[in-house]
């Protein structure tokens, strides 16, 4: 049965209410749930999960629904109560004193004096007149949110430039400022490069791999992806360079993007030859020919581009940065032959990421390894899949685009779709090796081996031939810490590799291997 | 500052697990509520926002008006004598204008109270029935200078404090209060209601009206301002503010009073009744307000008030235009033996005091009630603090101690109530929905939604 209830003028952030259906899921005798604001998109949602009532229907904008599919009419009382307790705990710091929780933007800015960047992960449609106000009282803003309309992006991100202050986002997941970890990102040792990138997932990796290398992040900024486009005009990637330049404790830049259309691509080499330092570069997908200025160095790989900024910001030999890749491939070389030969029929790669970033990179390192590789998210719109649930030949699918994140949280959080996708995956026989990553630090999933393991150790089951080779993005001092879900990983049988492009290209060597000893078997 | 070479300090607005990583980092943070505005039309926020300066000086006046009112007890007289516009066949009630048909029940008994103590109905059924005629007409306090706590029922011969803002001219009117238990502004009509109106008229009216008139004035601005030093925030709490006022008038009673007895029951009844100073605190505050009133472009709201079935919002800027919602239920503690099924939806003028920066807005000041807003003091300052981002500007002379003597929250402006989704709070009684049973519980509220919105669009259409 259906049941549902409407809370009037309840407003909750969507994470936070899809946390609540996520519990209200667990309780017995429940089925399917659905806690969301009564807009016109979550009823669309609804729908399609088969709970919308006339109640919600009729339920407006700032009522907050609650609809569930349950086997009794007492689970589904049990799962109200579930959730009225869930949605009325009251955190700690809303009790008052010195932890008291702001009413508003000028009760905050009065409560913490000096305060100079405000966090906004509030729904898209409020966002943009919310950094409005946060940029009227001088602050800095990151903008977490994403379904900002591009035009509010170009007015915010102008008036910022003229206030001399930083709007990163909308869609910024990420950034590191003076040390500490803003949004989605992992606890890096502090250095002299300064990192700016229109990718979340592409900053959380470089700054991770510089860290685990013994170097250091001064500051990371996120532009948000829409930065590069030709509406924007990489307005704030310009801005952040400029900062670069100047900060004291940065001696090394790093940028990180796809490749930003040409109009703005020259925007940005005019910026880069204004500055002294050196700069690294990676534009996944894309490659600059143009030798913009002397201490300019194009990386492919988001790897190369972090390896060689560890270089410039050590002063060690630019060569060192191959070293690391080469010394990282051949301890791979012997994985993959042990690998291979345990392969009789199956020949196929499947990727499946929880970071948009890592998509790009897998295609721009497995083609020239293993040729076509398909993908939702494809570099180049020859090789999109037709159904993305329906992966063909090799194929990598970003499991954050839109059209799986409807409605529940991302990936990295949530790991339940992506756990049914190995062990679907893993029962077909064609699939030889199933490429993964894991993404840990602030905000990403804090129990990834309770949520990932079971699905993993099934995967197992249902396929003899199968391998399982992931990246770990994060370090030590994160709070899952690298080396523990390491250990767990490799205890399961997954072969866990230092960078998402070594874990790309030993998942390639594998099926190379599989498919060069299976044409041998056949002559 | 450059962000690079400042101590990071974060305002985080929206996933609170975001501070996780600051606070692991030692970097300072506040956490900052978030709420949608109270209206989709986000061109509507544009043209305010774009008129800004114009609207921020419009505001600015309006509420130095209400800062400078000098609100005073001059006098004493029955309404029909003193309350413009009062008729022998109209009755005052509190809240947005109403039709007998939509009233509630507090409301309707406390008119069949009315029509019986005017002599106009022998008993209950009569009452009703004239009250249902026709031949009745009602109008609110709000629009006759007037206000009035619960039913705020004001009929013909009730006599009433005058209280005139010294400073702007204008005047304002109140009943005296009942007291607790079966009264008429909880819509009792039972016999000993009607006797207890008519010893009031007989007997306690002309006893204060001659001490009053012996000193003159009363200056209930300061009764006001110390009370708030002394744990009330004259709304839900007057304990302290009615000691002060017995102190100001029970030496010019017992001078004038015809006899010792007479002065003697009219200073029980006052000592006796912890709320009589309310009805002076509301007439203060209307007062101050109507001294706000009419200034073009001003988005202050000079009116909240609520009549037990919609709840009511005038503007400074949009003249005697009611904006109204539905009027909720309060959350609230309730007398033994009641509960949240027999609360009538909010009422009374008394919301008065929060729009002059008292009351709710002032909850930081009365420690002693916090068991009606969750219990701690902590909780208290939290809605007090909450109520700056919605307000004009900070009160020059009511000041909260506990905040380091920050003046409190006065002056609503509906742009920022829109826009920050932040709504008006208010502590209040709670009458039974039933006419005659009286008070049931205290507790507080949010206002409603609807009448903000509806005002801000409406002013903001008309920029």
């Amino acid at each position: 049965m259906i049941k549902t209830i409407i809370k009037k003028g309840a407003y909750f952030d969507s994470v936070s209410l899809m946390q609540v259906a996520k519990k209200l899921n667990a309780v017995p005798g429940i089925i399917d749930s659905a806690v969301v604001m009564a807009t016109r998109e979550n009823k669309g949602i609804i729908k399609a999960s088969g709970l919308l009532t006339p109640e919600v229907l009729k339920a407006g904008d700032s009522d907050l629904a609650i609809a569930v599919s349950a086997k009794t009419p007492e689970a589904a009382a049990a799962a109200f109560k579930a959730a009225d307790e869930l949605l009325n705990k009251k955190p700690a710091a809303a009790q008052g004193g010195a932890d008291r929780k702001a009413a508003g933007l000028g009760d905050a800015v009065k409560a913490l004096e000096g305060a100079n960047l405000a966090v906004i992960s509030v729904a898209g449609r409020f966002a943009g007149a919310l950094a409005a106000e946060c940029l009227d009282k001088n602050l800095n803003v990151m903008i977490f949110s994403d379904n900002v309309p591009v035009e509010t992006e170009v007015a915010l991100k102008r008036a910022a430039v003229r206030k001399k202050l930083l709007v990163m986002g909308p869609d910024c997941g990420t950034a590191i400022i003076n040390g500490a970890p803003i949004a989605f990102a992992n606890s890096v040792r502090r250095g002299n490069i300064g990192v700016v990138a229109a990718s979340g997932t592409g900053l959380q990796e470089v700054t991770t791999l510089i860290s685990n290398e013994g170097a250091g992040i001064s500051q990371a900024i996120g532009t948000g992806s829409r930065d590069v486009k030709l509406e924007v005009g990489a307005l704030t990637l310009i801005q952040a360079l400029k900062m670069l330049a100047e900060d004291p404790g940065t001696d090394v830049i790093l940028i990180v993007s796809k490749p930003p259309h040409p109009l703005i691509l020259k925007k940005i080499s005019a910026e880069i030859k204004k500055i002294e330092k050196p700069v690294v570069a990676v534009f996944l997908g894309g490659v600059i020919k143009e030798k913009i200025k002397e201490n300019f160095y194009p990386a492919k790989t988001l790897e190369e581009a972090a390896y060689k900024a560890v270089c410039l910001g050590k002063g060690w030999k630019l060569g060192r940065a191959r070293e690391i890749i080469y010394d990282m491939n051949l301890k791979a070389e012997e994985l993959a032959k042990r690998e291979a030969a345990k392969k009789k029929k199956s020949t196929r790669l499947r990727g499946l990421f929880s970071g948009g970033t890592f998509v790009s990179e897998a295609q721009v390192i497995l083609p020239e390894m293993i040729g076509e590789v398909l993908s939702n998210a494809p570099l180049d719109k020859k090789f999109k899949l037709k159904n993305s649930m329906e992966l063909r030949g090799h194929a990598v699918i970003d499991l954050g685009e839109d059209e799986f994140t409807m409605g529940r949280p991302h990936p990295m959080i949530d790991f339940s779709l992506r756990n049914k996708l190995i062990v679907s995956e893993a029962k077909k026989p064609e699939v030889s090796v199933l490429l993964l990553d894991l993404v840990l630090g602030y905000g990403a999933n804090l129990r990834p081996l309770e949520d990932l393991l079971p699905s993993i150790v099934e995967a197992f089951i249902q396929n003899r031939e199968l391998s399982i080779v992931t990246s770990v993005t994060g370090t030590e001092t994160d709070p899952q810490a690298r080396f523990k879900v390491v250990k767990g990983l490799e205890a399961a049988g997954v072969i866990v590799m230092p960078s998402n492009a070594g874990a790309c290209r030993l998942a390639g060597e594998i099926v190379r291997l599989a498919a060069r000893k299976q044409q041998g078997d056949l002559l | 500052m450059k962000l690079f070479e400042s101590e990071l300090k974060v305002v985080n607005i929206g996933l609170e697990s975001f501070r996780q990583g600051l606070t692991d980092s030692g970097v300072k943070s506040v956490q900052a509520q978030f709420r949608p505005p109270l209206s989709g039309e986000a061109a509507l926020f544009a043209k305010t926002s774009k008129n800004a300066a114009r609207i921020d000086k419009a505001n600015q006046k309006a509420l130095a008006r209400v800062l400078a009112a000098q609100p005073a007890l001059v006098g004493m007289g029955l309404a029909l004598d003193v309350i413009p516009g009062m008729k022998k066949d109209l009755i005052l009630h509190a809240g947005p204008p109403i039709t007998w048909a939509r009233m509630c029940g507090p409301m309707r008994g406390g008119i069949m109270a009315a029509l019986m103590y005017e002599g106009l109905a022998k008993n209950p059924k009569a009452a009703e029935k004239l009250a249902a005629s026709g031949r009745i007409k009602y109008a609110p306090c709000h629009e006759h200078g007037a206000v009035g706590p619960m039913a705020g029922i004001i009929s013909a011969s009730m006599p009433v404090f005058i209280v005139k803002n010294e400073a702007g001219g204008n005047y304002a009117y109140a009943t005296q209060n009942e007291g607790l238990g079966k009264v008429l502004r909880y819509g009792a009509y039972s016999p000993e209601v009607i006797e207890r109106l008519k010893w009031m008229e007989s007997a306690l009216y002309p006893t204060l009206k001659a001490a009053i008139s012996s000193l003159g004035r009363i200056d209930l601005k300061s009764i006001v301002a110390q009370a708030l030093h002394m744990g009330d925030e004259v709304h839900n709490r007057n304990r302290a503010g009615t000691s002060l006022f017995y102190r100001a008038i029970a030496p010019a009673v017992i001078k004038t009073a015809r006899d010792k007895e007479t002065a003697a029951a009219a200073l029980e009844f006052i000592n006796g009744n912890d709320h009589f100073f309310l009805n002076l605190s509301m007439a203060l505050s209307k007062a101050s307000l109507d001294a706000g009133r009419g200034v073009k472009d001003s988005s202050l709201v000079v009116v909240m008030a609520r009549n037990g079935t919609d709840f009511g919002v005038q503007l400074s800027g949009t003249g005697g235009h009611w904006f109204t919602g539905p009027a909720p239920v309060p959350d609230a503690l309730y007398f033994p033996g009641y509960t949240k099924a027999d609360a009538n939806p909010d009422i009374g003028d008394s919301a008065i005091t929060e729009t002059n920066g008292l009351g709710g807005f002032a909850i930081a000041a009365a420690p002693a009630i916090v068991q009606f807003v969750g219990g701690t003091a902590a909780d208290a300052v939290s809605y007090t603090l909450a109520m700056y981002e919605i307000t004009v500007g900070e009160n020059n002379i009511y000041k909260i101690p506990y905040l380091n003597f920050r003046g409190t929250p006065t002056g609503i402006d509906v742009i920022k109530a829109a826009r920050t989704g932040i709504l008006p709070f208010i502590d209040t009684g709670v009458a039974h929905k039933k006419a005659g049973v009286g008070q049931v519980g205290a507790g507080v509220l949010s206002a409603p939604p609807e009448p903000f919105a509806r005002a801000f669009e409406y002013f903001a259409r008309k920029l």
